[in-house]
């Protein structure tokens, strides 16, 4: 089948198959993406993280209702860890996604971080390109679990929605510097539970000091995922930043940032592996060699590799 | 980037006893594989379209309701018509030792049945995944 002309058309079986490429690194993953990119730039990218057991995967759920509800369709990538161990994973955020498995309208694909540190896989980009040519409108990352520093989901998102929840630390934790900062939009979830106040004030308390040059100030909105309250506000408050974003020109500086970013990684992972086929195993094995021995050091090292590399 | 195996481990039909799937769950992933987990109450359709848009190389059913000859060849059958042709489908749960041959006539690669070491479900799924 012709994976690139059926995806355009939104045929689930290549999208299917055309992430599996992505993801694996496939033969003809590299011409898939060179086809599809055209297409893509299309669809809303909204990031969701939080720490684990905060409720991101039953608000995704209830979230893509709520865009459906509004017309829109809507692609979800659901990031889960790898063991560091096995390289084996366990993906269960479609657990609390089940019911919106048989909507025409929604396509959701679960992948594991495969080794990133980052709260998604390498990879979830390129698959996120994948649902964008397909024409979904919107796109939900949703990160694995994350703790203070996985923060690599703004590069990918126009919006990024931090999930909180109440009763996780005092107010020096929403002062320390990561996952709090890049909040575009607040959601308290679980919002029945005892510190809701206390946490709602240290989050305002912590956008109060923020010193960014930005006029955006982040809506904190109280959810209680899994009885479907405060979703429409958090959808509304979404919606409010993505309007935002694109009349203030935010959306094209953001995206024109990732796309530089994307460039500069492509770039560093085709030059590394330049080196590695131009330098040969022997001769860096030796070289290792002598700076063990203490007869060279890693920096002169470095050095003639590059002058040979680039003579 | 590694070709990791992956497997949808699904419960189709009524009954909520998930805990030998969530033992095999485990075990897949020690093994390495990539587990997509769905939790239990799933309709045949639901499961095959979870296969589908997953991309999985496994389906593996468990069941413990007595359904398993109306639902396990219903799932290989919705697989058919979306198109998916590549996936083996095993089963597992309190299934009579008789009902096994009419489940693999349907598509079912291999039914294991309580008692079953994990590490068998494992090699068989690596000598015959596809």
């Amino acid at each position: 089948m012709d994976i690139v002309a059926e995806l355009l058309n939104g045929s689930k079986l290549a999208i299917s198959r055309a992430i599996t490429a992505v993801e694996n690194e496939y033969g003809d993953a590299v011409e898939i993406l060179q086809k599809i990119y055209p297409h893509t730039g299309r669809a809303y990218v909204i990031g969701i993280t939080g720490p684990p057991g905060a409720g991101k995967s039953t608000l995704t759920d209830k979230l893509t209702k709520e865009y459906r509800s509004r017309g829109k369709t809507v692609g979800i990538i659901a990031v889960d860890p790898s063991s560091p161990f096995s390289g084996g994973a366990i993906l269960g955020d479609r657990i609390r996604m089940n019911e919106l498995t048989m909507d025409e309208g929604v396509f959701i694909r679960s992948m594991a971080t495969r080794g990133s540190l980052g709260g998604m896989s390498r990879k979830t980009a390129e698959a996120v390109k994948v649902l964008d040519a397909a024409g979904k409108d919107i796109i939900f990352i949703e990160t694995v679990g994350v703790g203070q520093s996985e923060v690599d989901i703004v590069k990918a998102a126009d919006t990024t929605l931090v999930v909180l929840v109440p009763g996780l630390g005092d107010d020096i934790q929403a002062i320390k510097a990561g996952i709090l900062e890049i909040g575009d939009v607040f959601a308290i979830n679980k919002a029945d539970r005892d510190g809701v106040e206390r946490l709602h004030i240290e989050i305002e308390m912590m956008l109060d000091l923020d010193q960014n040059e930005t006029e955006w100030r982040p809506k904190i909105t109280r959810t209680i995922a899994s009885q479907n309250q405060g979703v429409v506000e958090l959808v509304d408050s979404i919606e409010e930043h993505a309007a935002y974003m694109v009349k203030t020109g935010l959306i094209q500086k953001r995206r024109f940032a990732r796309t530089r970013n994307e460039i500069l990684t492509m770039l560093d992972e085709a030059i590394q592996a330049y080196l590695k086929k131009k330098v040969a195993n022997s001769r860096f094995e030796a070289l290792t060699e002598e700076v063990s021995q203490r007869k060279n050091d890693p920096y002169s090292a470095v050095k003639s590799i590059l002058a040979e590399v680039l003579k | 980037m590694e070709k990791r195996i992956r497997v949808l481990v699904a419960k189709p039909g009524l009954d909520g006893h998930d805990r030998g799937a969530k033992v095999v769950a485990r075990a897949l992933r020690d093994a390495g594989f990539e587990v997509i987990y769905t939790g239990i109450r799933l309709t045949p359709e639901q499961i095959a379209e979870a296969a589908l848009q997953e991309d999985v190389n496994v389906v593996a059913l468990s069941l413990l309701s007595g359904a398993h000859n109306t639902l396990f060849p219903r799932i290989v059958e919705i697989m058919k018509q979306k198109g998916i042709k590549d996936v083996l489908t095993i089963g597992g749960g309190v299934i009579p030792d008789a009902d096994i041959p009419g489940l693999k006539a349907a598509g079912i690669a291999e039914v294991f049945t309580p008692g079953t070491p994990t590490e068998k479900i494992i090699e068989f799924i690596k000598a015959n995944v596809k």
